[in-house]
């Protein structure tokens, strides 16, 4: 098998124009002078909250002396997605909301389009980021001189979304070798497939995950690991495998009719639109459940033409998994909201809409129990559930010994080490499904283990 | 209502305030200084008055800092270049027109006694209230054997200004240049010459800066670029120093027109603080424009009210004894840092400049335990830093993980790890940290006094000339 090369995804100007960028980028100047504000903290809090431990300050200071390459391969060197994550971090409980200045009653620093300004600059440049070679920091793990033993190393990382790719490259810039194995057609995982298109569009996720391909790290796509033997067929291949599978198919919502033409899952609805399979929607859609993907699709509904759009909610108002900023912008791009609303059956009716039935529910303790005589009946032309995901790892459960809890690969967070020693795990498949950066933050970390245990290994 | 009048600057000028405009691009013309006294400024010295020069382009250049534009501006523009007849043709009308406002006519000629009697006697004839004598020009005129090609030689200084006072009726002051080691010898110099007055400083010699893609040094004039004069907020701290040193000489003291890095009344409160009579501004004004002159005056104004003062002369040179020689300070006053933790923000700057640029005795340890001591009983900055780069941290994904916790957080609104704490029995007192605190009246600096009477060098060292105490 060869290294696959990426493709790039069309440009559609009507998708552009509908999901035109939410934060667009920062002119030069207004990047200087936001870098300039910047108090260069001590042991910054940004940096601390940043699951990848960004330097922030030091890549800030860097803007504002004009020193953008160092800007980059700053953030790069702890974050390899420095480009993705500018977009799609919810940096208001990251980094921003860590800074200093809200004590002093002053907006944050803008660290996320700082961010994607030093990475617009390195995309520009056509650079790629250089070997790490440079000695470890007192504390951090692995040898004190920062080469390993370790460097012929070859590890296979299945699945291509940001845990996977994190890892190839810290392994790849470290010396070792790295391959990426995919399932699907492009590399990115759900920064391809699965953000909201104003945060990050397909092709900036594409070209991230071509930065580390022409970094050397081989790529492999179609390529389903679905039985022992291919396992088997990588174990022979490969010292060591890492698991960087996501989650699985959305979970039902375990109604009666859910398998109506009428009904698509938020994962599938987001793809479809960021790939160019969905271009509009009119009528009424429902959303079902209150996450972030949830409003994600809500939001897109809208955008793509939804005249009507509501998000339905078996919970209550204060007690919604999105992120509180999240839910203010649905708000205006005109999603509604129904709250202690739960879904009981879906059917078409005789024109091809949908008729979901639901029932009003209220609160006690943590159950909820219907309210008698509270039915009512939605019509909708799509319904679209978005309660929570479910990870399927039950394969290497079953055949090669690598535990399971909850749904979730159990792994070591500091190492990724999985209940199998040639088996290291990160990102939604091991934490449930939380942000790109900490799926970055922990291939990152299973890299160096991987290369750590291997100098062992040498040593042994 | 405080009275911002000035009666009889060096002898006998008059003015409504004692806000000059500087010799500069600002009082180029009639024209300008017209519309500068309808703005509100008290006087004008007119743009240097001298055999017509050609000036080159560009002329200007700055320093900006952290986002701010004209932290210090360079120029090397030369003096008029207009003619004698047309500049003082304009001043006759100027003066005429604002009777009650002060015209200085700024003057550079030739260095023999004929041309400078001829040009006093012209500037007189024209009107103007009084005369300075530019002894300061760093650039270009110095190389014609004028300017600070003058300033710099006591001897020059004294010979031309004896020569103007032979001729002038109305007052002579003398601008001296700051490119000198000592600017005492030139105003004693120019005191020796019969002058009435003083105005400091001239601009610094510079170079601003060098573009770093074609290797000229800023302003660029084809491809070259020449020695500049510098001014602008930079310079205030260089022309309060050469201030305090002219009017704490009895040699040298006369009535002085302060000049160098005015941008607001808080500026020139504090040159007449160190005695200056007037005082002249120009940069500010190329950057803003003659509105300026509404808050220096206002400014000016309200901070007398507040303080209890009537006239300019009430406060005029309070704090010229408040500057002594270092050997006069006492020895035994100790300030220490507090850091008021309601107020601290955790940016824990004052940790990271107290360790590297200071004495080590500002800690990270409310939470490890407070320890008081030498630098070797504390974690360095790198180990602090190293520990936060090893923690494991995640996005808050749910509402419980978005809380925050009350124990760890401590009474505070920064968390207690970050905010720092001063180790009292290290502390120098430097005033270090509260330099670099972001945030005002956080950390302030507060006597710690041992009980210990003053005492100074000197009078540690007095009879010990040739041996002193360690201390």
């Amino acid at each position: 098998m060869s290294t696959a090369t990426i493709p790039a995804i069309p440009v559609d100007p009507q998708l552009r124009e509908r999901f035109s960028e939410l934060k667009p980028a920062l002119t030069a100047q207004a990047a200087v002078i936001e870098a300039d504000r910047c108090l260069n903290c001590f042991d910054a809090p940004c940096t601390a909250a940043c699951p990848t431990h960004i330097d922030v300050p030091g890549f800030i200071k860097r803007i504002a002396t004009g020193n953008l390459r160092g800007s980059a391969i700053r953030i790069l060197d702890a974050n390899i997605l420095g480009a993705s994550c500018a977009r799609v971090c919810p940096v208001e409980v990251l980094c921003e909301g860590a800074c200093v200045m809200h004590r002093q009653n002053r907006k944050p620093i803008q660290i996320a389009l700082l961010q994607r300004h030093a990475m617009d600059a390195f995309d520009a440049s056509g650079e790629l980021p250089p070997a790490l070679n440079q000695p470890n920091a007192p504390g951090a793990p692995g040898p004190a001189s920062g080469t390993w033993e370790g460097t012929k190393l070859r590890v296979a990382c299945i699945g291509a979304g940001p845990a996977s790719l994190a890892c190839a490259a810290e392994l790849k810039r470290r010396g070792a070798h790295a391959t990426v194995l995919e399932r699907r057609a492009l590399p990115g995982g759900l920064n391809t497939y699965g953000v909201a298109e104003y945060k990050l569009r397909a092709a900036e996720s594409l070209r991230e995950a071509d930065m580390i391909r022409r970094m050397g790290v081989e790529f492999r796509f179609g390529a389903d690991i679905n039985s022992a033997a291919a396992l088997s067929e990588l174990e022979s291949e490969f010292e060591f495998l890492f698991l960087g599978i996501g989650l699985g198919a959305m979970q039902r919502l375990a109604i009666p009719g859910e398998e109506n033409a009428g009904v698509m899952n938020a994962l599938e609805l987001i793809a479809a639109y960021k790939t160019g399979h969905l271009r509009e929607l009119h009528g009424t859609v429902v959303v079902v459940g209150a996450g972030n993907t949830a409003i994600d699709a809500a939001n897109a509904a809208r955008r793509l033409g939804a005249e009507t759009v509501y998000l339905l909610y078996r919970r209550s108002e204060s007690d919604i998994a999105a992120f509180d900023f999240e839910y203010q912008h649905s708000k205006q791009e005109g999603v509604q909201f129904l709250w202690r609303r739960q879904p009981l059956a879906v059917r078409s009716d005789a024109h091809g809409r949908l008729l979901l039935e639901t029932i009003q529910v209220r609160q006690v303790d943590r159950s909820l129990l219907p309210i008698p005589d509270s039915h009512y009946t939605i019509a909708c032309d799509l319904l679209v559930p978005a309660i929570g995901q479910s990870p399927l790892a039950h394969l290497l459960e079953q055949v090669r010994g690598v535990a399971i809890r909850d749904g979730r690969i159990e792994a070591d967070p500091l190492t990724g080490r999985t209940a199998n020693p040639r088996y290291f795990a990160a990102g939604d498949c091991v934490n449930g499904g939380r942000e790109v950066v900490d799926a970055v933050a922990g291939g990152k970390r299973a890299a160096l283990a991987m290369l750590n245990a291997a100098e062992v290994a040498a040593h042994a | 209502m405080p009275d911002l009048r000035v009666s009889n600057f060096a002898g006998a000028i008059r003015s409504p305030n004692p806000f000059w405009l500087a010799s500069a691009p600002p009082t180029n013309t009639g024209e300008m200084i017209a519309r500068a006294f309808d703005a509100g400024w008290g006087g004008a010295v007119w743009k240097t008055i001298g055999e017509p020069v050609t000036n080159v382009s560009s002329r200007y250049s700055s320093i900006d800092w952290q986002g701010e534009r004209i932290m210090g501006f360079n120029n090397i523009e030369l003096i008029s270049d207009r003619t004698v007849e047309e500049n003082l043709r304009e001043m006759a009308e100027v003066k005429k027109r604002y009777p009650r406002h002060a015209v200085i006519a700024s003057l550079m000629v030739a260095s023999n006694r004929e041309a400078w009697h001829e040009i006093v006697a012209r500037a007189e004839d024209a009107g103007a209230d009084g005369l300075e004598l530019n002894f300061g020009c760093p650039h270009g005129m110095s190389e014609r054997g004028m300017g600070s090609a003058v300033g710099q030689v006591p001897e020059y200084t004294e010979l031309i200004t004896s020569w103007v006072k032979e001729k002038a009726r109305t007052p002579v002051l003398v601008k001296l240049t700051p490119n000198i080691s000592d600017i005492r010898t030139v105003a004693r110099a120019a005191k020796r010459g019969g002058a009435d007055g003083l105005s400091a400083i001239n601009t610094i010699n510079s170079i601003t800066g060098i573009d770093l893609d074609t290797f000229v040094p800023r302003p660029n004039v084809d491809g070259k670029s020449s020695h500049g004069g510098y001014c602008g907020p930079a310079v205030k701290p260089i022309a309060l120093n050469m201030v305090q040193q002219i009017m704490a000489d009895p040699e040298a003291a006369l009535p002085l027109s302060g000049i160098g890095g005015i941008a607001d009344w808080r500026d020139a409160a504090e040159f007449f603080l160190l005695g200056c009579g007037t005082v002249q501004v120009c940069t500010a004004v190329m950057h803003y424009g003659y509105r300026i002159i509404e808050d220096l005056a206002e400014g000016l104004e309200n901070w007398m009210r507040a303080k209890g003062f009537n006239s300019l002369d009430d406060f005029r040179g309070l704090s010229v004894r408040c500057v002594t020689e270092w050997k006069h300070l006492n020895l035994n006053y100790k300030i220490v840092a507090r850091i008021d933790e309601q107020k601290c923000i955790g940016c824990d700057l004052c940790h990271i400049a107290c360790w590297d640029g200071a004495h080590q005795c500002i800690h990270l340890d409310r939470v490890s335990g407070p320890v008081d001591g030498h630098v070797e009983l504390h974690a360095i900055p790198a180990a602090k830093e190293s520990k936060s780069r090893a923690s494991l941290s995640f996005t808050p994904v749910t509402r419980r993980e978005r809380a925050v916790d009350p124990a760890e957080h401590g009474p505070y609104p920064t968390p207690l790890a970050r905010i720092p704490r001063v180790d009292e029995t290290e502390c120098v007192g430097c005033n270090l940290c509260a330099c670099v605190c972001p945030v005002d009246g956080c950390i302030t600096m507060i006597r710690a006094d041992q009980g210990v009477a003053p005492e100074t060098w000197d009078e540690r060292t007095k009879g010990a000339a040739c041996e002193v105490p360690r201390s």
